[in-house]
């Protein structure tokens, strides 16, 4: 009976959405076409790169906002609790260890690599820092290095420096006349520096949501 | 039918009971585990559309980051039912 009703209520809101998705109307801009034909303005030439950090770059920089601002809610739910002991960490398997700090050297080449296609290719400074995150993850679950403290002066300035260079080259363009509207020269330039810096501080974002709250030792 | 087309209804279906049995499990740690599969399916699907991009960020934050914390929210709520 039960498995019926699911069924049933399932099977009218799949219907529901495919009615309504046939409904929607064909757009009135043709975007990918227009992107396609500014590209040689963004400075580089993979259309999602461009969006993302020129024509869109104001979206970017928000969402820059947003993630630097959970981070400092993670900070604020963990309290003032110290960091664990690396020594009290339950020690994994000696390979695994091994193998921890033998993917960093790679996974270092990966990111970089990955921020540098970004202007060509499908990449860039999220993915990157993505990549960046997952080492530390992986070297804290490996037993490798500790959770996070109180984040210290160096910490700080990594989370929030992606955040700052962002605005900085976007107050500084203000000088220009518009926010965030690079001059095509230097485009290219401006979005590899900002992309650098957004890449350090997306990595320390996203590991910091995990190595700040990571699992308390035992008390 | 070219197999393309039966790969994405394949990806499709595979989906939709992941994400169900994602949901619908009762034991947290299964229900982490199929979040993770639900995730990956969804970087092939992303894959399928060709938005590399989404892809590699899906495969990246959306299994790999989010299902690794999971995991360790998992172990820190036992850990700390065993020691009440």
């Amino acid at each position: 009976m039960r498995a019926v009703a699911v069924i049933l209520s399932a099977a009218a809101f799949a219907g529901i959405v495919i009615a309504q998705l046939l409904r929607l109307s064909t757009p009135v801009v043709d975007l990918p076409a227009l992107v396609g034909e500014r590209i040689p303005v963004s400075g580089v030439a993979h259309p999602v790169t461009a969006v993302l950090l020129n024509f869109r770059g104001y979206d970017t920089l928000l969402e820059i906002g947003v993630l630097l601002l959970a981070a400092v809610i993670v900070l604020a739910a963990r309290g003032d609790e110290p960091a664990m002991n690396p020594a009290a960490l339950p020690s994994a398997e000696p390979p695994i260890q091994m193998f921890a700090r033998a993917t960093t050297g790679p996974m270092i080449v990966v990111a970089v690599y990955l921020l540098w296609a970004g202007a060509y290719q499908p990449g860039g400074a999220f993915q990157a820092g993505a990549v960046l995150a997952a080492m530390a993850v992986l070297l804290y679950l490996a037993g490798v290095t500790g959770n996070w403290a109180k984040p210290g002066m160096a910490l700080r300035a990594g989370l929030t420096g992606g955040f700052l260079l962002f605005l900085g080259v976007a107050a500084s363009l203000l000088i220009r006349g518009v926010l965030l509207q690079y001059p095509v020269e230097h485009a290219g330039q401006l979005i590899l520096l900002i992309e650098a810096g957004l890449t350090v501080s997306l990595g320390l974002i996203l590991a910091s949501l995990f190595l700040f709250l990571a699992a308390d030792p035992p008390r | 039918m070219s197999g393309g087309l039966a790969l994405d209804l394949l990806l499709a279906a595979s989906l939709l009971w992941s994400g169900w049995r994602a949901v619908a499990t009762q034991d947290p740690y299964r229900s982490v585990v199929y979040f993770i599969v639900f995730g990956l399916l969804m970087t092939l699907a992303w894959a399928r559309l060709e938005a590399p991009d989404i892809a590699l960020a899906e495969a990246a934050i959306g299994a790999g980051l989010t299902g690794a914390l999971l995991l360790d929210a998992i172990d820190a709520l036992r850990s700390r039912r065993r020691t009440k």
